[in-house]
């Protein structure tokens, strides 16, 4: 194992700075991570570095701060109060976890001229106020970014308003539904043991007109919302899973109140406030997820940089803010940058990395009269843009409102189960009147317990409970192996014979190139041959560039070496001129071209005047455990295809590898959109695995979504699951974990419907007492979590054995 | 069990109270992180540095 940097995580590299500690040597890569070690640990927040995740690499990108000293800049986010003090909402990049809060929390309040910071896990928002004499917002940036985070400004929106308000009111509706409900309970406890062993009608008037004033609150203010959904329903003609909850409350609460004042024989006030509790919990957990894909959508517009160089017709050049510019404008960008607006170029050549746009990962030479789009990064080169399109017209708006129609259509697919379940609506209410009608011809005054107890054992607790205990349970099961949960869709659509669509770039692969072969052509060693190509690539910004990294060995040019972009670099070595790049390139200096073979992902020459030395084949490595992994999953019944915007070439080598034989290249997110509606439209069920900004959209789309926790903030916002640790190893877990998920929920359900079955015969018999009903009920409930418990164990056990015979017989 | 007409009004006293203890304390903000701050009390800061 190679040792690594102790700030950074890194590898530490052939030179490292060792320091001595109390935990024995530390290495360090730099002397920058060093600094920050130091400062960390003297700070006595050493403690990050053992509550962080081992290995997370950090990198931020603090240059682009010092826009924001740009006073036109700072004023669109900087709020000032009367008493001269400076507040700022920041969304925080690179929170892992609670202990997270805890450092950034620490770090302002020892930076001079923060007077207050207050951070939130949940939202990833911090909301720092200032001193502006002391400190400017730049400065609070910084100062956050030491320890490794990504501070953002971001716009004190109303999208964040809008969610905080929504949240606290359905906290409160939760509140009041759990505490009223228990007090209810409470009563209908006492009200079960008068019947068991008598009461006197006084006492009991008392109990019903108490659980009557406790329901109250639940029904009218917790469960007005789904009052407001049935009658949306009917408004537009498309009932709801909304209305039959609001037709049972109404005629379970109407008869419970008739039964109080003495025109009835039964309450049924503790069904009514246990169902409202129930269902505001799991909406509540609806609402959380919400928010998290809401912010990923924001998360977009914070990619552009806020403050831009632009041209003056005098030919001054002035940094301004990004919202100033106007289409026609010509802006400078040099390496380095991200494109903040759609533009020409008008002079000058760049090597634009378009990864987040289409997902190539190798920079695109684009010189004079080309365009270049928003969001793309600058690898090498400097130009001149005239700015085409700015704001809300660029591409990267475009995949923005391309995302926001994939949730659309998904939200269409679950707007389907809820025609389904209007189906179920209309049945439930059928049979509730079916008999109501056999009653009132058999005896008048059992028309409303009977009717009553049709509509409130079609919502049963058992049932309700199968599939929510299953999930939480499996979702345990599955975080302790490193996928983290936040949607239900996935367990249910992890089947055999469903397709998983799997980018290649940072999902399949580590999406780092490394070096895979090096072919000397002369009599110069491989290993010198590795040394001199280090030496010139040291100082690009090419991606292929970091393969060769590790291969630095005491060889030094002597002057900054050329970029040519989408060519090669050059540069001397002891008066000798080399070149390192496409054949093409080198051939200029070292004569014909050598013959070439196949295979090669991406292959790169080196060369001296008049003698090719060596070429060298880089790839972007499959992860190690990619191979066995996509075998597991073909072994489970899961059809693999890979759909990546990489080239084919790059492709079809790691569709070999891992024995894939559908595979798609040059997708752009469009066609990679296309190519799942095309999946969908053959009937096939579509889980997708991705990373980047280009899959998000598909991400969004797809039946189920599973994100890489190294990708993007975005990419993880629209999964229902996160792959954390950089590891594919969980997905065949999630394969058996999910096959007994599904056994499980059936079963549980199984045994409620048929307990419910029974239940709503023998009640409407007359057979069942309401204390016997009780305590068959909570026997129930307890069999159905016990059963789901069994999910957390760590080892598939028979029962998962027999789910692939049922399974594979189905 | 009279005493009832007295404990059943006053479980409701209290009942109100806790939601508008609950009403008040969600509107200042107390339930909008529910994860840190459950860890933020286990983490103490190091030792103080620069003392022997």
């Amino acid at each position: 194992m190679t040792e690594r940097c102790r700030h950074c995580g890194e590898p530490a590299g052939p030179s490292p700075i060792r320091v001595a500690t109390d935990g024995g040597a530390a290495l360090f890569c730099c002397a920058g991570c060093h600094a920050a070690w130091t400062w960390i640990t003297a700070a006595g927040l050493a403690r990050y570095y053992r509550q962080r995740e081992a290995g997370q690499p950090v990198s931020v990108d603090t240059e682009r701060f010092s826009d924001f000293a740009l006073p036109d800049v700072a004023a669109h986010y900087v709020a000032e109060a009367d008493d001269g003090s400076a507040t700022v909402s920041l969304h925080i990049g690179g929170m892992r976890c609670a202990a997270c809060v805890w450092l950034l929390e620490k770090v302002a309040e020892q930076t001079a001229g923060v007077l207050s910071c207050d951070v939130s896990f949940a939202t990833h928002r911090a909301i720092v106020r200032f001193d502006p004499t002391t400190i400017d917002l730049a400065g609070v940036l910084h100062a956050l970014a030491r320890p490794g985070f990504q501070p953002e400004p971001v716009v004190p929106g109303e999208l964040s308003n809008a969610q905080t308000n929504e949240r606290r009111h359905a906290l409160r509706r939760l509140a009041v539904a759990a505490l009223f409900g228990m007090q209810t309970m409470m009563l209908a406890f006492a009200l079960y043991l008068g019947d068991a062993y008598g009461m006197t009608d006084a006492t009991r008037t008392l109990l019903e007109f108490a659980s009557m004033v406790c329901t109250l609150p639940v029904i009218a203010y917790a469960g007005a919302p789904f009052f407001r959904g049935a009658w949306r329903g009917l408004v537009e003609r498309q009932p709801g899973m909304d209305l039959p909850v609001a037709l049972a409350l109404t005629v379970a609460f109407t008869t419970s109140v008739l039964a109080t004042f003495s025109i009835g024989t039964t309450v049924y006030y503790d069904s009514v406030a246990m169902f409202v509790l129930l269902l505001t919990g799991s909406r509540f957990l609806e609402l959380a997820a919400r928010h998290r894909a809401e912010d990923g959508v924001a998360a977009l517009a914070r990619m552009l940089p806020d403050a831009v160089d632009r041209l003056n017709p005098d030919g001054s050049v002035e940094r301004i803010a990004r919202r100033e510019l106007r289409s026609g404008d010509r802006i400078r960008v040099r390496t380095g940058d991200t494109l903040p607006v759609d533009g020409r170029i008008v002079s000058g050549q760049l090597g634009v990395d378009e990864a987040l746009l289409s997902g190539e990962s190798r920079p695109l030479p684009r010189s004079v009269g080309e365009s270049v789009c928003a969001g793309a990064g600058v690898a090498a080169g400097s130009a001149t843009l005239v700015v085409e399109r700015t704001g809300a017209s660029t591409t990267l708006a475009e995949v923005g409102r391309l995302l926001e129609r994939a949730g659309h259509q998904r939200a269409t697919t679950r707007a389907f189960a809820d025609r389904l379940a209007s189906v179920f609506v209309v049945a439930v209410v059928l049979v509730a009147a079916l008999a109501a009608t056999v009653w009132s011809q058999i005896d008048a005054a059992r028309i409303v317990p009977v009717t009553l107890a049709v509509l409130i054992v079609a919502c049963p607790c058992a049932l309700a409970l199968a599939t929510p205990t299953a999930l939480s349970a499996a979702a345990t099961r599955l975080a302790r192996d490193g996928l983290l949960l936040s949607g239900a869709g996935l367990l249910e659509r992890f089947r055999p014979g469903m397709t998983l669509l799997t980018d290649k770039t940072g999902t399949l692969t580590n999406g780092r190139p490394v070096l895979s072969a090096t072919h000397a052509l002369a009599g110069v060693s491989a290993t010198h041959c590795r040394a001199i190509a280090a030496a010139l690539e040291a100082e690009s910004e090419h991606p292929l560039a970091r393969a060769f990294v590790p291969f630095a060995a005491g060889v030094s040019l002597d002057a900054p070496a050329d970029v040519r972009v989408g060519e090669g670099v050059c540069g001397t070595i002891d008066g000798v001129e080399y070149r390192l790049g496409r054949a093409s390139f080198v051939a200029a200096i070292a004569g014909c071209e050598p013959a070439q073979t196949a295979n090669a992902e991406s292959r790169v020459y080196l060369g001296r005047a008049n003698e090719w030395l060596a070429s060298f084949d880089v790839c972007d490595a499959l992860r190690a455990d990619a191979p066995a992994s996509v075998a597991a999953l073909r072994q489970a019944g899961i059809k693999v295809v890979i759909a990546s915007g990489d080239s084919p070439t790059a492709v079809a080598v790691a569709a070999r590898e891992l024995g894939v034989h559908d595979w798609h290249a040059n997708l752009s997110p469009a066609n990679k959109l296309e190519l799942l509606a095309n999946l969908h439209a053959a009937g096939e069920s579509v889980v997708m695995l991705g990373d980047g900004v280009n899959d998000a959209p598909v991400l969004a789309a797809a039946d189920a979504s599973i994100a890489m926790g190294g990708g993007t903030a975005l990419a993880r916002a629209n999964a229902d699951a996160i792959l954390v640790g950089d590891t594919l190893t969980p997905l065949a877990t999630l394969a058996d974990v999910s096959r007994r998920t599904r056994w499980i929920v059936r079963q549980s359900a199984a045994w409620a419907i048929a307990y419910n079955g029974l239940a709503v015969t023998a009640a409407a018999l007359g057979l069942i007492t309401p204390w016997m009903a009780a305590i068959g009920m909570s026997a129930s409930s307890l069999l159905v979590v016990s059963n789901a418990l069994r999910l957390r164990r760590a080892t598939a056990d028979r029962s998962s054995e027999l789910t692939v015979l049922a399974e594979r017989t189905v | 069990m009279s005493i009832l007409l007295l404990l059943i009004p006053l479980a409701l006293l209290l009942l109100g109270i806790a939601v508008a203890a609950f009403f008040w304390a969600a509107d200042n903000g107390q339930f909008d992180d529910l994860e840190a701050e459950a860890v933020r009390i286990l983490l103490d800061d190091d030792e103080p540095v620069g003392r022997d």
